[in-house]
């Protein structure tokens, strides 16, 4: 839910000009070390110490990988080590189609989860922001709701309700809708499900947020201007929600390209994806410097796509000033 | 070997049991278990004899504990891996030797046991039995005399032969997801050593897998226990315990579910599950203590009465249930015995070879 933060930090604040006359610029970089020590400390050295394994060999010891770039034999063996580094895991994985198929996999599953997911979310979150003003923070509580139970117990009653004997099923069979009882537990449409059904409230928090923020004004004014109520919706309310568009997007589809636990349930064998994949070369091979590779690889593919799209924006509204 | 109940028990549920903790001198044993493998009553009266506070806490998949010892640390006092696993985590230097003279229950072992955890742990220096089974074949009595046209299944044929899987595609087939435990079978019903490691054989074995994939409903190690329990399938290849637990929640449910288990006459694997004392083990000697108390042979029944799988202790056998002692598909006899084989772990260039197979057979691709 960080993106909402920033999306709301992006907008002026109305202390600033009370921390100005305070003198400061101590101040501000004071507020803004903390998200630094933050990334510091939870995201660049984990990733460091994940990328250092990459590059060792497994070994049958505690821990099972050879070490690498270690100060053991002082700094000049931790220097002496960046010559006899090597990247096998990384040419390994390019060798194996299976890495790149469970990634490609993973990247199509997650992206049409996540345009399931807005596709639902949006006249939810459309809804609430135009729903009376006292009634709002119920609705807003209604989303948050499920998260008071276990995600894992969530899931679970997900296959309690797509069996063959589950509960849709039995409502299907006895409404004589169908004869045969639908096989979708066990198949990529349950991964759907089980996916835009978990993640729907990250998609529905951002964009109820820039939805309510909204002026409503801006509508009245088309529609006495003569515009159609769906070419207002498309020229003004979604060009505007668009911010919220794009965080509640990469909230869904960060997380479910990595997704383990859906897949795992609700999904069949057949389902190849890469959180599947670095759980099977961790646990199962123990080949802990492979899965950190693929971890490696992950990231990059999540991270840099991202950067790329979020310099085209800031160019973009660069350019629109 | 047995992965029981919801794997989301693995996410470690603490069951602290008797005084929270609080006062330094108080003496505790950190136990890591299987899931659902133990009589509660025999913990407390551990406590209750010696004084020592037991943390018990539970994993339901060898992977799990592989990789908290592996990774050190763990501040557990005795685990309890599989005996392939417990091989490699030897080598790996994750355990102590036992202290044997502080073990005065090792005599009430069983020396046909003994002699076959011999094979992963080397005159037996760095562990006991705790319980052993098979990995066999569970199945549901009435859909499968209604596909097939009888309940008797004595053979891997019925799942290895096409023409037999297909006829239950329907009602549902779930195998472990575990190459240690499949691959070894596959090659068992080829003719193969169910130990090879060799690209040709496991070639083989890929190919009978392969033939009857497209019958396979799932391949998952836990979630059977539930699917054959309800009625939702009707054939798993599985771990023995797991599946007469399957047998007692659908007894439980008087549902008209019955559930049976077979240990296939061409052989089927045998895994044991040892109890062990990590090398950084804060409580070495509560460990011993609670390792010989789990040796005395009542103690020891009681569990194998409570979990339905057959212990190591040759003492004990006088106090387990004569329905268990005598169901031969808990406690085989003598012949079935002889045909049972063990899987020594594999090596991790053969591992890499076993895993990419085993991938291209789950996918079926």
């Amino acid at each position: 839910m960080s993106n909402i933060a920033v999306a709301d930090a992006a907008a002026p604040s109305t202390a600033k000009p009370f921390l100005t006359r305070l003198g400061a610029g101590f101040v501000n970089r004071l507020v803004i070390i903390v998200p630094y020590l933050w990334l510091l400390f939870f995201f660049l050295i984990p990733f460091v110490i994940v990328f250092k394994i990459s590059l060792s060999q497994t070994a049958i010891a505690m821990p099972p990988y050879t070490p690498v770039l270690d100060f053991s034999d002082g700094v000049s063996g931790f220097f002496a080590g960046f010559r006899d580094l090597n990247f096998d895991n990384y040419v390994w994985l390019t060798q194996d189609a299976l890495y790149f198929k469970a990634y490609v996999t993973s990247v199509i599953i997650a992206a049409i989860s996540t345009v399931l997911t807005l596709i639902v979310g949006y006249p939810i979150a459309y809804g609430m922001s135009r729903a009376p003003a006292t009634i709002r923070p119920t609705l807003l509580m209604l989303v948050i709701l499920p998260f008071w139970t276990s995600f894992l117990i969530r899931v679970y009653a997900w296959i309690g309700i797509l069996k063959p004997e589950g509960l849709l099923n039995q409502l299907l069979l006895s409404l004589h809708i169908i004869n045969q009882p639908l096989v979708i537990l066990n198949t990529y449409t349950a991964i759907f499900i089980g996916i835009v059904y978990s993640y729907l409230p990250f998609m529905v928090l951002p964009l109820y947020s820039s939805l309510e923020k909204m002026d409503y004004s801006l509508i009245e004014a088309a529609k006495d201007l003569g515009c159609p109520p769906t070419a207002a919706f498309w020229k003004i309310t979604f060009p505007l929600s668009l911010p919220g568009v794009i965080a509640g997007c990469l909230l869904v589809f960060i997380p479910a390209v990595g997704e383990f636990v859906i897949p795992d349930l609700l999904g069949g064998s057949q389902t190849l994806m890469i959180g599947k994949t670095l759980w099977n070369e961790f646990f199962a091979n123990r080949d802990w410097p492979v899965s950190s590779a693929v971890a490696v690889i992950l990231l990059l593919l999540l991270t840099v796509p991202i950067m790329l799209f979020q310099q085209a924006q800031a160019r973009a509204q660069e350019q629109g000033k | 070997m047995i992965r029981k109940a919801l794997w989301l028990s693995a996410t470690s549920v603490f069951l602290t049991l008797f005084t929270p903790a609080g006062h330094a001198e108080d003496r505790v044993v950190n136990v890591f278990n299987w899931s659902d493998y133990i009589d509660s009553s025999v913990i407390e009266d551990f406590t209750k004899q010696t004084g020592i506070k037991v943390v018990y806490d539970t994993f339901d998949s060898n992977e799990i504990l592989e990789t908290k010892l592996l990774a050190g640390g763990s501040g557990y006092d005795v685990v309890v891996p599989s005996g392939n696993f417990l091989a490699r985590q030897i080598q790996a230097g994750v355990f102590q030797k036992l202290d044997k003279s502080k073990l005065p229950n090792i005599s009430n072992m069983w020396d046909v046991i003994s002699e076959r955890t011999a094979k992963y742990d080397p005159g037996n220096e760095y562990s006991v039995n705790y319980m052993w089974g098979t990995v066999g074949i569970g199945y549901n009595v009435k859909k499968v005399q209604a596909a097939l046209g009888t309940d008797k299944i004595d053979s891997w044929d019925v799942f290895f032969n096409p023409e037999s899987l297909a006829k239950l595609k329907d009602c549902g087939v779930y195998v472990l997801d575990s190459p240690a435990d499949i691959i070894p079978a596959a090659l068992k019903y080829v003719g193969l050593d169910p130990n090879s490691t060799s690209p040709d054989d496991i070639a083989k074995a890929e190919e009978a897998l392969m033939k009857v994939r497209p019958f396979i409903r799932k391949f998952h190690s836990s979630e059977y226990i539930n699917a054959l329990a309800n009625g939702d399938i009707c054939l798993a290849i599985g771990f023995s315990g797991d599946v007469f637990q399957a047998r007692n929640r659908a007894q439980e449910a008087k549902q008209g579910v019955e559930i049976g288990y077979s240990v296939p006459k061409e052989g089927a694997q045998i895994w044991f599950d040892q109890m062990a004392i990590p090398a950084d083990a804060p409580h070495v000697a509560e460990a011993h203590e609670f390792i010989n108390y789990m040796m005395k042979p009542e103690v020891i029944a009681k569990s194998s009465n409570f979990v339905l799988y057959a212990n190591g202790n040759k003492a004990s056998q006088q106090f387990v249930d004569k329905a268990i002692l005598d169901d031969p598909s808990i406690y085989p006899d003598e012949a079935t015995v002889q045909k049972l084989y063990t899987v020594q772990p594999y090596d991790p260039k053969a591992q890499r070879v076993i895993t990419r197979t085993w991938t291209k057979i789950v996918t079926g691709q």
